[in-house]
């Protein structure tokens, strides 16, 4: 008898009833949305603000792109926590934000100054991370900066939404499972200009390449020269240029005389403005070569360089992610928005930072938790519309988002002073499209 | 021929914007013996008294523009159109040059009060603190341009009768399709002008002499009841004049911003130690060297051969000529001997 009452469990029998109490317990939170057992980093548990990491060049070369992308991105948190005219949330299908915050949680931010600088852009990431604790970052300006910040985030374990970055290397060799572009790329902006070439210089032509030396201008450079080789066009030369040279007059003059009738010049920024202006004074716009007009290509615009160029933009052919001259209801949305907020239409760079926000903000609103791994499943494949350039999906192979392109050219008889830049076409999204694997890369865990 | 001929008319460009540069930093080192890193900076404040004359002359009256129907916008007419509709858009016109006018008396200005309320601080002190109190001003003057400016550039245009290019090939039996912009060659003008006339007042006025012989030895010249301090003062200001207005002309050629400063202070240090510190004459001829030399590394036929060579190739010559000529080529000794 005695034997009997007696608790005799072996060690194996331990385990096994342990393990299921284990299960038995953890079933009823199973089943329950947000309610991840799995810690991750800065994960904002009670508390009633969640923080967002805005990085942006607020000094350097792009500051006036970084002003503006830290424009929208006070306008995308004011519209996520219900204040103001809502923007684009009114328009953005399919949506899950209630104009709530995020999840219920109020939405603050932080910002960090990336200085176009690839060190100074980690080193501010880092801080914003481990400091600010924020769960996202987004915004830059360089694909230098937004290739190393994407791999610190990869690294953190905290999603990163891309601001301006046009290199394939961001969602092709570089790319990583943390990483997320809206912004389009150049090898889009090659198949994008491709028609429109043929179309208004036809299909014999020499091209000379003058091109910023860092992984953008490499990529640009490596995308046009396809895409007008494939239209029958002859490459006279690629000379790379120093990031910043300033005066652009040496690698110009060998242009006059290389037998090139078309200029295309892969620069951005302040590179852009002064070689593009440089060109123009050097009568480049007003010489024949071949019998044909000599011309000049930016296969990069955006509204804030055409401003800065000044005539010398005027009936240049490139393309751009947006323009706020775009139609369609949601462009209208924010463009009213920005406008009346702060009295100018936003940039390109605006508006992909924008976007970004409050697709990451939707994301984890149907996810039903912040958990890194669960709102980059929930970004993956997304397919929407209303936020500009018509039917967007965020491809899952790649994290590179795809939608309607825009060729423009520098306005010659500008309506107002934002009306630089008029669409020539926009090229549908099915024309852009490519094969994920062409770039190579490995986006890597989604547990970190 | 033609390229090279071009690539010359470039290295000159370049090497007047170097020089002139080059020009008042060595002044100011060899005066008052201050190496001073605030004088790109001072390149960078002349051009923007181009752009802010700009901005006084396009003073405009703001009307709703009814184009924008999404938010408010306005349209900005200048009051000198609106007033003086024949005369107003000529004086827009040729804003660049006329600002001359108005940088003159700014910058020597902004040199006298940085001179007394700065510089002379640092007379006596090692060149290490100079360097960084000048860079730190550098920075602070750097920062309130951007401050109000902005950070983008902002074009500045030549007046329209010298916008194009000249033929400047059938100038010299070359063939026709060999143009060079005007305004490069307004500049290039320009700046043997300016050298031309700093020479001149340091060889052929009492005033240049004194400084002159302050140069060589203050204290003598100290001693015969010369107030030596108060000259260099002046010759403070005439040196940030000179890079002012070296700023001023160059705005057309390179649209102005508030980092531009920066990009030709590295390389005019580096024209004045190869031309040899303290050396007006050095500081010139190596400017126009090296703008030469940087200019032909560019060509494609060079690059070719030798990929990245036009981006270091001031550095190479720089430490060939220090190697071969430690005080540079017209450096003179015990001048920054220890």
């Amino acid at each position: 008898m005695t034997k009997d009452l007696k608790f005799n469990f072996s060690r194996r029998g331990l385990l096994k009833t342990g393990a299921s109490a284990g299960l038995i317990a953890s079933t009823p939170a199973f089943f329950m949305s947000n309610a991840w057992a799995e810690e991750f980093r800065n994960n904002p548990g009670s508390a009633g603000e969640v923080k967002l990491g805005f990085n942006v060049p607020v000094t350097g070369p792009y500051s006036e792109e970084g002003k503006d992308e830290l424009k929208a991105f006070q306008l995308a948190v004011k519209h996520l926590n219900g204040e103001g005219d809502g923007g684009m949330l009114n328009t953005f299908k399919p949506s899950s934000l209630k104009g709530n915050g995020i999840l219920g949680k109020k939405v603050g931010f932080a910002t960090g100054d990336t200085q176009t600088n690839t060190d100074a852009a980690r080193a501010s990431a880092k801080r914003l991370i481990e400091k600010e604790k924020v769960l996202m970052i987004s915004g830059g300006s360089s694909s230098g900066v937004a290739v190393a910040v994407q791999s610190l985030c990869q690294e953190s374990g905290v999603i990163f939404m891309a601001g301006l970055t046009h290199s394939n290397d961001t969602t092709g060799k570089d790319k990583r499972r943390y990483g997320f572009r809206h912004f389009f790329n150049a090898y889009m902006s090659g198949r994008a200009l491709g028609p429109v070439l043929e179309k208004e210089y036809g299909k014999e032509r020499k091209a000379y390449h003058l091109t910023a030396d860092y992984t953008w201008g490499w990529t640009q450079e490596e995308s046009i020269k396809n895409t007008t080789e494939g239209l029958g066009w002859q490459t006279t030369a690629t000379v790379k240029t120093p990031v910043g040279a300033g005066d652009f007059s040496q690698y110009i003059t060998p242009v006059l005389n290389s037998g090139a009738d078309v200029l295309i010049l892969n620069h951005y920024g302040k590179d852009m403005i002064n070689s593009l202006t440089q060109a123009v004074q050097f009568g480049l716009r007003d010489k024949q070569a071949n019998g044909k007009n000599f011309e000049i290509i930016v296969p990069l615009f955006s509204r804030l360089m055409a401003q800065g160029a000044g005539d010398a933009i005027k009936g240049i052919l490139g393309t751009t992610n947006w323009n706020w001259a775009l139609q369609d209801e949601g462009s209208q949305a924010f463009v009213k928005s920005f406008g009346a907020e702060y009295g100018t239409p936003p940039s390109m760079a605006a508006h992909t930072c924008y976007v970004q926000t409050l697709l990451y903000a939707n994301a984890c609103e149907m996810a039903g938790t912040f958990y890194p791994p669960e709102v980059i499943k929930s970004l993956e494949g997304f397919k929407f519309d209303g936020m500009g350039n018509g039917a967007t999906e965020y491809r899952a192979e790649d994290h590179q988002c795809f939608k309607d392109v825009l060729v423009v050219r520098g306005n010659e008889n500008p309506s107002s002073q934002f009306d630089l830049l008029n669409i020539v076409e926009t090229t549908p999204r099915s024309q852009v499209e490519y094969d994920w694997k062409i770039f190579g890369g490995e986006l890597g865990p989604y547990k970190v | 021929m033609d390229a090279i001929f071009l690539q010359i008319l470039n290295g000159l460009d370049k090497g007047a914007a170097y020089a002139l540069i080059a020009l008042g930093l060595t002044l100011v080192f060899g005066t008052l013996g201050i190496v001073n890193f605030a004088h790109g900076a001072i390149f960078m404040l002349g051009a923007f008294c181009a752009v802010a004359f700009n901005k006084l002359l396009t003073f405009s009256t703001k009307i709703e523009d009814t184009s924008v129907t999404l938010f408010k916008a306005y349209k900005e007419t200048p009051y000198l159109k609106i007033w003086f509709p024949e005369a107003g858009p000529v004086l827009i016109d040729y804003s660049v040059p006329l600002s001359i006018l108005m940088a003159i008396p700014v910058m020597l200005l902004i040199g006298y009060v940085m001179e007394r309320g700065l510089i002379k601080h640092f007379y006596k002190r090692p060149h290490a603190e100079q360097i960084l109190v000048t860079f730190g001003l550098a920075i602070v003057i750097q920062e309130i341009v951007k401050a109000y400016f902005g950070a983008n550039p902002i074009p500045q245009s030549a007046p329209s009768i010298v916008s194009g290019s000249a033929a400047v090939g059938s100038w010299v039996g070359l063939g026709e399709n060999v143009i060079y912009p005007w305004w490069r060659l307004i500049y290039l003008g320009f700046s043997g002008v300016a050298v031309f006339a700093v020479f001149a007042f340091l060889k052929y006025t009492t005033y240049g002499m004194v400084v002159r012989a302050g140069m060589r030895d203050r204290e003598t010249v100290g001693l015969l009841g010369i107030d030596i301090e108060r000259h260099f003062t002046i010759v403070f200001a005439l040196a940030t004049v000179v890079a002012g207005l070296a700023g001023v002309m160059y705005t057309p050629v390179l649209p102005p911003d508030f980092h531009m400063g920066m990009d030709f202070l590295v390389l005019s240090f580096v024209v004045v130690v190869v031309g040899g510190m303290g050396s007006l004459g050095g500081a010139v001829l190596a400017g126009f060297l090296l703008g030469l030399v940087q200019s032909f590394a560019s060509m494609t036929a060079v690059t070719a051969i030798l990929p990245g060579i036009d981006q270091i190739i001031i550095y190479l010559v720089a430490v060939v000529i220090l190697l071969v000529l430690p005080r540079g080529l017209m450096g003179r000794a015990g001048v920054m001997d220890d």
